[in-house]
């Protein structure tokens, strides 16, 4: 219930300001902001917006790739070799006089893909499980808890350099197991925020009105754990658009010569193509930065605005 | 610099008629987003050496911040301080932050509500007593370290030599309180400010706490401005007691005389919720309905009438001046004050809104 | 007390190794793709396949595999490359250093930005310093290793010249110059730890300043700056450590790819060429080393909370 909330936060406000001590007067810097601004909902501001249509641009340009008026991404124009930025390529060509703006829309696309599917997967396994777990709590809860705990403390990225070179480095293949990597982590965090409101007076009331469970979970945990899992599933795009990354500049990602903002890095970070051409490495460079950038702003924003703790993880 | 130029720079209290401390239309407000909070407004009052002076009022009411608007212990932004603190003839309110820092320690000092809270809970309780004494005294560590133990024994801390060596963590709550004092007083402040000194310990500690903080203050000839929500605590202690009351004073008086002739309801019912020995155990004590108003848009008229059994409509439109009852120590601020403790004239009762 | 809590981390330390030794081992052998296809190529015979497996142990039961390569680690010893024939632990013994001096260095910058920065930033926070400090570190968070050093490199090696834009000497030769080659590698490695701890610490400082005991600690007369180093940055250090602790992860990760892209011979880049050849007794030693290790650390961090913080130990 988001009255719910609004209230408590509300109450709190209220409560500081009531009760005021020199102590409770210097947190007015951040707590009384922060309680007030949670009740009030301030704005999201003019930088979330240009975030979010970065995001918007290079999701749409992906999406239409193939009905832009552009080269194939890996056609090679043998005329056309290390041009810097001109009329007839926008960004410029590679050394092999491939369109670098083509690339980098087209290696645009893997980004997106295991950024944004990994973490679907990772929501709706690790999501649910959170969700579950935290409602049925018990042993079961515990046991679940202490493994996620365990595969945590696993480094990721051996694991990652170990099935990809194993397994293969299809996009699929990429996603899935970043997807999968993901899940102890969102099992946690959606399991802190679902064990916040287990045992709410909603909660209990709907469940001793004999509502079944699948309804307490679905229709009254779920609406209020959503905010924050989202929130922080932002957080785990862009954590898993970096190993996607980094997969991709150890070559351990999606084949060449497929384009990917990763394996472009690579190309253009030799030692010559950084005194030849630096536009191979520098665009892909910067629209990664952006990206991230942008994605780690919207997630913030959606943090804040939803009170979400960082401790939580 | 020499160990006694921070006493210099204040002639010596002893050659002074002059009260220690004047208090003088201090305003304390805290500019919040949800408007102003007007959490001291207006407050005077005078403490000569070596007496007490009691501020008492329920939480909320402005008392701790009195307590640190007159040290000067304020976040800097977003608060407004005026009036003026007048400490030993120089006034607080205008000295440079790093005069201050020489006042703070060896000519005021404060005890904190809650020592748990109010000592580092990761330093060793030796370090944090003589920090100041090095600073201040520009004691060597040898010395600092013997002083400190000295100090620990005076305030009643058995085995002080290896308590100098604790964590707060490790003590219980009544020594945290005395270690407290002991950094409080390590430098001899001339006037010490006890902010509930003793909230949140049991009676006999209570005691056993007042009786230390009286004995010290003769020893000392030191000041005192205790802070209390209980009138019970200053009654046999303070000298004067002052009530506060949503950031204003509501009554002023020397303390037999307050007690003995209330003017206003409020302080009335803060009588009767300290709790009597003679009473039978499960005797209700009389707790005052509703909670203290909200400072950023306080009532309209008397702050306390909309809890007041005996407001009027004259309570809830002007505000009541503070005014001389009797002798000219006695003040306070009520339409209607009361006679002996009770109304002085047939009154209609207020109603009810919690 | 101290010692029940610590018998009871190492018990769960001890379990973690256990089911990483697992992890690890079914890693490799659960996945597709046959080590005998790498060493003798495809065109071999099944019958040559059949008996490599067979000298490999690779042909018994998983769990035979996981007690016999167990057993031989037990024993220290990690078995050695089928392609170089040269000893596991000898590969690691060799890139380890490096990555130790990678990381250390990596670390040291961190906390020498992040630490002062906090302290200044939560002084005065939402003012034009703090917010200058954490808009910039909220930058360089978008600044994964992979993004950040090929730009370094373009920029102080390849245009500046300041720096060498590959490879380095080894620390035992030549301190100096190897310290000057390693600090391109190191700062691009720190940027993310320096986001991290910053941003951490200086809301763990922002929290801590607003305790009585800060209040307290003013109430005494020190200087301001006593009261930050002496008084505030200790107890609000738990968070960051702890990140400390966890952060080796992301570490790891950023020095493959800084050896990679350096051509710093350490054990990342033994890990990668290993895995291109599909060597998996060098996959699985390395692997379970750097786990470890990883395990190791953040217990040790653990153990320095129970110190820094004496409410722990109680609690």
């Amino acid at each position: 219930m988001p009255d719910d909330r609004e209230l408590a936060a509300t109450g709190a406000a209220a409560e500081l300001l009531a009760d005021i001590t020199p102590g409770d007067a210097a947190l007015s810097e951040e707590a009384v902001s922060l309680a007030v601004a949670g009740a009030r909902r301030r704005p999201l501001g003019i930088i979330f917006w240009l975030a979010v249509t970065w995001v918007g641009i290079v999701v749409i340009a992906a999406i239409f790739a193939n009905l832009l008026p552009l080269a194939h991404p890996n056609f090679q124009n043998y005329s056309a070799i290390n041009t810097g930025p001109s009329i007839h390529h926008l960004l410029g060509t590679d050394d092999l006089g491939r369109d670098l703006l083509s690339r980098l829309i087209f290696g645009a696309r893997v980004s997106l893909v295991v950024g944004f599917g990994s973490i679907a997967i990772g929501m709706i396994v690790g999501g649910s499980a959170g969700l579950v777990s935290a409602y049925l709590g018990g042993g079961w809860d515990a046991t679940m808890n202490g493994f996620a705990f365990v595969i945590l403390a696993f480094p990721q990225i051996l694991a990652l350099i170990a099935i990809t070179a194993f397994w293969g480095t299809a996009l699929w293949k990429i996603t899935l197991i970043i997807g999968i990597g993901s899940i102890p982590l969102i099992f946690r965090v959606v399991r802190a925020s679902t064990l916040a409101f287990v045992n709410r007076e909603f909660v209990v009331a709907a469940r001793a009105l004999g509502a079944s469970p699948a309804r307490i979970i679905f229709r009254e945990l779920l609406p209020n754990v959503l905010p924050a899992a989202l929130s922080f599933a932002m957080i785990g795009v862009a954590g898993a658009i970096v190993l996607e990354g980094t997969l991709a500049f150890l070559g351990l990602s999606v084949p060449l010569p497929t384009p990917s903002w990763g394996n472009m890095i690579a190309e253009g970070s030799t030692n010559g193509q950084l005194q030849q051409n630096i536009y191979i490495m520098l665009w892909p460079a910067i629209s990664m930065f952006l990206l991230l950038l942008s994605i780690n702003l919207i997630g913030d924003r959606l943090r804040q605005r939803f009170d979400v703790r960082e401790s939580l993880v | 610099m020499s160990p006694r130029d921070g006493a210099d720079a204040f002639p010596d209290a002893t050659e002074l008629a002059d009260p220690l401390l004047t208090v003088d239309d201090l305003r304390t407000w805290f500019h919040t987003p949800r408007g102003t909070v007007r959490a001291v407004d207006g407050i005077s009052l005078t403490v000569r050496r070596g007496t007490t002076v009691g501020v008492v009022g329920e939480s909320g009411s402005g008392k701790t911040v009195l307590s640190r608007s007159i040290m000067g212990l304020l976040p800097t932004r977003d608060v407004e301080r005026a009036g003026t603190v007048t400490f030993a003839g120089r006034d607080l309110t205008t000295m440079s932050a790093k005069e201050l820092r020489s006042v703070w320690g060896p000519q005021i000092a404060m005890i904190f509500q809650d020592p748990m809270t109010a000592l580092n809970p990761v330093k060793r309780v030796g370090a944090q007593i003589t920090e100041s004494l090095r600073l201040h005294l520009h004691m060597d560590r040898k010395e600092a370290r013997a002083t400190a133990a000295a100090l620990l024994d005076s305030v009643g801390i058995p085995s002080p030599e290896k308590r100098l060596r604790a964590y707060p963590s490790q003590l219980s709550g009544g020594m945290r309180q005395r270690v407290m004092i002991a950094i409080a007083l390590a430098c001899g402040p001339r006037l010490v400010l006890a902010d509930e000194p003793t909230t949140g310990l049991d009676v006999t500690i209570q005691a056993q706490i007042l009786d230390l903080l009286g004995s010290l203050q003769d020893e000392r000839n030191m000041a005192m401005i205790l802070v209390t929500h209980d009138l019970g605590v200053v009654a046999t202690r303070a000298d004067e007691i002052v009530v506060m009351y949503a950031g204003k004073v509501v009554e002023r008086a020397p303390t037999p005389t307050l007690f003995a002739d209330p003017k206003m309801p409020y302080t009335r019912a803060l009588m009767d919720s300290i709790p009597r020995l003679s009473q039978p155990s499960g005797t209700r004590l009389a707790a005052i309905a509703g909670r203290p108003p909200d400072l950023v848009d306080p009532p309209q008229g008397c702050r306390f009438a909309p809890r007041c059994p005996y407001a009027q409509d004259r309570c809830r439109e002007s505000e009541p001046p503070l005014r001389t009852a009797g002798s000219a120590d006695h003040l306070f601020a009520c339409w209607f004050p009361l006679t002996n403790g009770r109304p002085s004239a047939p009154l209609t009762n207020n109603e009810v809104t919690p | 007390m101290l010692v029940t809590y610590l018998a009871k981390r190492l018990v769960q330390l001890i379990a973690v190794t256990f089911l990483i030794s697992v992890i690890v081992f079914l890693l490799v052998h659960l996945l597709p793709g046959d080590p005998s296809v790498t060493i003798l190529g495809a065109n071999d015979t099944p019958q040559n396949r059949l008996i490599l497996l067979h000298q490999l142990g690779l042909n018994k039961p998983l769990v035979a595999q996981y007690a016999t390569w167990l057993g031989q680690v037990l024993h220290g010893s990690l078995g050695q490359s089928y392609l170089t024939h040269q000893q596991v632990s000898q590969i690691i013994a060799q890139g380890a250093p490096v990555d130790l001096e990678l990381i250390v260095l990596s670390q040291i910058i961190a906390f020498a930005v992040a630490i002062p920065l906090a302290l200044v930033a939560s002084r005065r926070s939402n003012r034009p310093v703090d917010r200058m400090a954490t808009t910039t570190t909220f930058g360089l968070l978008a600044l994964p290793p992979f993004v950040l050093a090929p730009i370094l490199v373009a920029i102080f090696a390849v245009g500046l010249g300041w720096f060498p834009a590959t490879g380095t000497v080894p620390i035992s030769q030549n301190l100096a110059t190897n310290l000057h080659d390693m600090i391109l590698p190191a700062v691009a490695l720190s940027f993310g730890s320096i986001a991290l701890y910053y941003r951490l610490l200086r809301s763990d400082l922002i929290a801590t300043l607003q305790e009585d005991f800060i209040t307290s600690a003013r109430a005494k007369g020190l200087h301001p700056r006593r009261v930050m180093l002496r008084h505030a940055l200790r107890p609000s250090t738990f968070s960051l450590l702890a990140a400390a602790g966890v952060n080796i992860g992301s570490l790891l990760a950023g020095a493959f790819i800084v050896e990679s892209l350096f051509a710093i011979n350490g054990v990342g880049l033994a890990l990668i060429n290993a895995v291109e050849q599909r060597d998996y007794l060098v996959v699985q030693g390395i692997a379970l080393v750097v786990a470890l290790v990883y395990v190791i650390i953040q217990f040790i961090v653990d153990f320095i909370f129970t110190v820094v913080d004496p409410r722990v130990a109680r609690g």
